[in-house]
């Protein structure tokens, strides 16, 4: 479904991926870990197609109706609608705007495009009740502003929602355990073992094996210094917790 | 006199659609300032001697004045003797009614969003058109009347209600008050009208739209409103003029005055010709308006999307004089390209218990400059008075500005005071955020631009909200991108 290969990208002049290679098929879900600095986040912005990440070397195919075509060349929206998500690390507030009217928008723009009629407010609201119920939402987060006044742990809450939501085939999820309690990250991963489907793939960042105990890895991956360095299964999440990263390096 | 312009010329660019010109034959004064010019003014309008006088007066008081330079806005001086001072379409015949207008007209107002005649009007909403100088007609009037409401003209007030104008005219804003107060007090040419008797609750909103279309005009507008004894009136109020390369200017005087338990809402939607790209061109918006809260418990506020003028300098203020009046201030200022805008409000508390809301939102993009200047003063008078003020500036670009002056003068211990200001980037994390969710960046820059000014539309009367959004997104399409 993913085949990243030789993916070389900057930020600024600082060369932060230096030929990475990765490829996730449907109904697997993937780790990566590693040290600080190490890439991660700049993997995530750039799979969502952050503009200010420049790849320079490199290409990301992903499987558009059984092509695989260069994520490279589309915009972030567009990559959205051809059901690549990325949870964040940091939920961006947006004052003034309802969870309901954005997710709204941001539903239809992706079912119109994929050729599914747009559903109305009504229907929609009802639909998201019932999606809410998986992270435990309260119904008064509909008319909320997004992410505005949400403690951390509602605001990665409301990234799995809105993953729930737009139903991706590839969802990118960067450090979604950061910052959480252990109360938060059972119900944030419960909620991502329920999209787990055989049709679609999951793309773990994470620093802490702990999640690894929740959401089950197929494959876990170390990168350091912009390289994918070490590739394992669930074990080497433990082992990394127990060595850490030294011994790759 | 100006037959032979070719419809090509007559084309609005797509930036600015509002920005055609009607080929209509006009009657225009010479350009030039003086008694005399005034005196052929007021008698064009039939006005009685106290009016005359009233203007010479503030004439008189004008040349002795010079024009105020405090304001965030730069421009080349203005010469006043450059400007012809009255223009108005000839009529050919007396009319009975809106539907005998000139064609030309007709299909003017209608290409701007306005049907006049009778079976396409808007319902429940009377309109009072301005075109250059003078009112061509006033909508709805079987129904005003039946509620006793008089709105018409301020010309046809003069003569037809000579009395009320008399009592209130000035009061708010007398004619020594600043610079453009005292011209447009000599020189006014028509602006609306409008008192609202005593318990009545005015049964369609009332409006105004301004039209300047002639060249080398200033446009004077001067408005009246009175709210009786509690009464209520929402008034609403909108404007274009076309494209020209040269600049014209607008200086109103609106005046509102609410009696004890009245509520007067008024709200602008503000869309002068902003000038082209290269800041050529536009209308330089001066506008004094303020409103008088006179009775206790009465409510004034005022609702404004500023998107247009190449100059705004523009205080919509109340004076609560009234014990447990409310005054409000809501707006909306969005500048693009060259630009400028200084505009705010003045809060004054003299009663006990007045209250104040002041929400300011504005948007700066390309090089333009936004300012937003207030002042809120407590008089000694005023106890218990109390004050919220929450001024926010987003910045589209690293070209534009945003500058916030707000003052405050407080003579009374027992005032309550907040004020907030921010100001922010459109920032290019919220947006990919929303895009990343499938929005693509029009709609992504709309939301947020909507969600930043959600406090102020939705103030603004429905039909009226729906416009603003659609004009504020379409100058930011323009603008962003």
């Amino acid at each position: 479904m993913l085949e990243i290969r030789n993916l070389r990208a900057k930020v600024g002049d600082k060369e932060v991926l230096k030929g990475l290679n990765l490829t996730i098929k449907a109904g697997e879900v993937h780790a990566i870990m590693g040290p600080n600095g190490a890439g991660k986040s700049t993997l995530s912005k750039i799979l969502a197609g952050h503009p200010a990440y420049e790849v320079t070397e490199g290409e990301v195919l992903f499987d558009i109706n059984f092509k695989m075509t260069n994520l490279l060349e589309l915009g972030p929206d567009e990559r959205a609608k051809e059901g690549v998500f990325l949870a964040y690390q940091y939920p961006v507030e947006v004052p003034g705007v309802s969870n309901l009217s954005f997710l709204h928008m941001a539903f239809n723009a992706i079912v119109e495009h994929q050729g599914s009629e747009p559903m109305n407010e009504e229907d929609f609201r009802r639909f998201m009740l019932e999606k809410m119920k998986l992270v435990g939402m309260k119904p008064d987060f509909l008319e909320r502003p997004v992410n505005v006044g949400f403690s951390g742990g509602e605001k990665k809450r409301n990234e799995i929602l809105q993953m729930a939501v737009l139903s991706p085939r590839l969802a990118v999820l960067d450090e979604t355990d950061s910052g959480l309690d252990i109360d938060a990250l059972r119900v944030v991963s419960d909620g991502v073992n329920k999209l787990r489907r055989p049709d679609n793939a999951i793309l773990l960042i994470t620093h802490y094996q702990r999640l690894l105990d929740y959401i089950k890895p197929d494959f876990v991956h170390v990168l350091a210094d912009g390289k994918i360095v070490e590739t394992g299964d669930a074990a080497l999440a433990l082992k990394l917790e127990k060595q850490g990263y030294d011994w790759l390096l | 006199m100006s037959d032979q312009r070719t419809s090509a010329a007559l084309e609005a660019s797509p930036e600015y659609k509002w920005g055609f010109t009607t080929d209509i034959e006009q009657e225009l004064v010479p350009k030039g300032l003086n008694e005399d010019v005034i005196r052929l003014i007021s008698s064009k309008k039939n006005e009685p001697e106290w009016m005359l006088e009233l203007r010479l007066k503030a004439f008189r008081h004008w040349l002795t004045l010079t024009e105020p330079a405090w304001a965030r806005v730069s421009y080349p001086k203005v010469d006043f003797q450059d400007i012809s001072y009255y223009a108005a379409p000839k009529k050919d015949k007396a009319r009975k009614s809106l539907d005998e207008l000139d064609p030309e007209l007709l299909k003017t107002f209608e290409k701007l969003g306005i049907p006049l005649q009778e079976q396409k009007r808007i319902s429940g909403v009377a309109m009072d058109v301005v075109f250059d100088s003078v009112s061509v007609g006033t909508t709805h009037q079987e129904v005003l009347e039946k509620a006793g409401v008089i709105f018409c003209s301020i010309s046809e007030a003069i003569t037809k209600h000579s009395d009320l104008v008399k009592k209130y005219f000035g009061t708010v804003v007398p004619y020594a008050d600043n610079f453009y107060a005292a011209l447009n007090a000599a020189v006014f040419t028509d602006g609306s009208f409008c008192y609202i008797p005593k318990g009545v609750r005015c049964p369609v909103d009332l409006s105004t739209y301004f039209r300047i279309n002639a060249k080398d005009t200033g446009q004077f507008e001067r408005t009246l409103l009175i709210a009786e004894e509690g009464s209520y009136v929402n008034y609403l109020e909108g404007c274009t003029a076309p494209q020209r390369d040269e600049n014209q200017l607008h200086a109103a005087v609106v005046e509102l005055i609410a009696m004890e338990n009245a509520e007067i809402k008024y709200s602008t939607v503000q869309n002068w010709y902003t000038g082209d790209k290269e800041g050529r061109g536009g209308i330089y918006n001066f506008v004094t308006k303020r409103g008088k809260c006179a009775g206790k418990n009465s409510k004034i506020s005022w609702t404004q999307v500023e998107a247009g003028s190449a100059i705004t300098w523009k205080y919509p203020s109340v004076i609560l004089q009234g014990d447990n009046s409310e005054g409000m201030f809501y707006s909306v200022a969005l500048t693009h390209d060259k630009m400028q805008a200084d505009t705010g409000t003045k809060m004054i508390h003299i009663g006990k218990n007045t209250k104040s809301t002041i929400i300011s939102k504005g948007i700066s993009t390309g090089e333009s400059s936004n300012a937003y200047r207030g002042l809120v003063k407590i008089m000694p008078s005023a106890e218990n008075a109390r004050n919220y003020s929450q001024c926010d500036s987003m910045l589209v670009g690293d070209r534009c500005s945003a500058h916030t002056f707000p003052s405050i003068e407080v003579k009374n211990k027992t005032a309550t005071i907040e004020h907030e200001a921010t100001t922010s980037r459109l920032s290019e994390d919220q947006l990919f955020y929303l895009q990343s969710r499938g929005l693509d960046q029009e709609k992504a820059i709309s939301m947020l631009v909507n969600g930043f000014c959600k406090q102020v539309f939705k103030e603004l009367p429905l039909e009226f909200s729906v416009e603003a959004v659609k004009l504020i997104e379409m100058k930011l399409e323009n603008s962003v991108g």
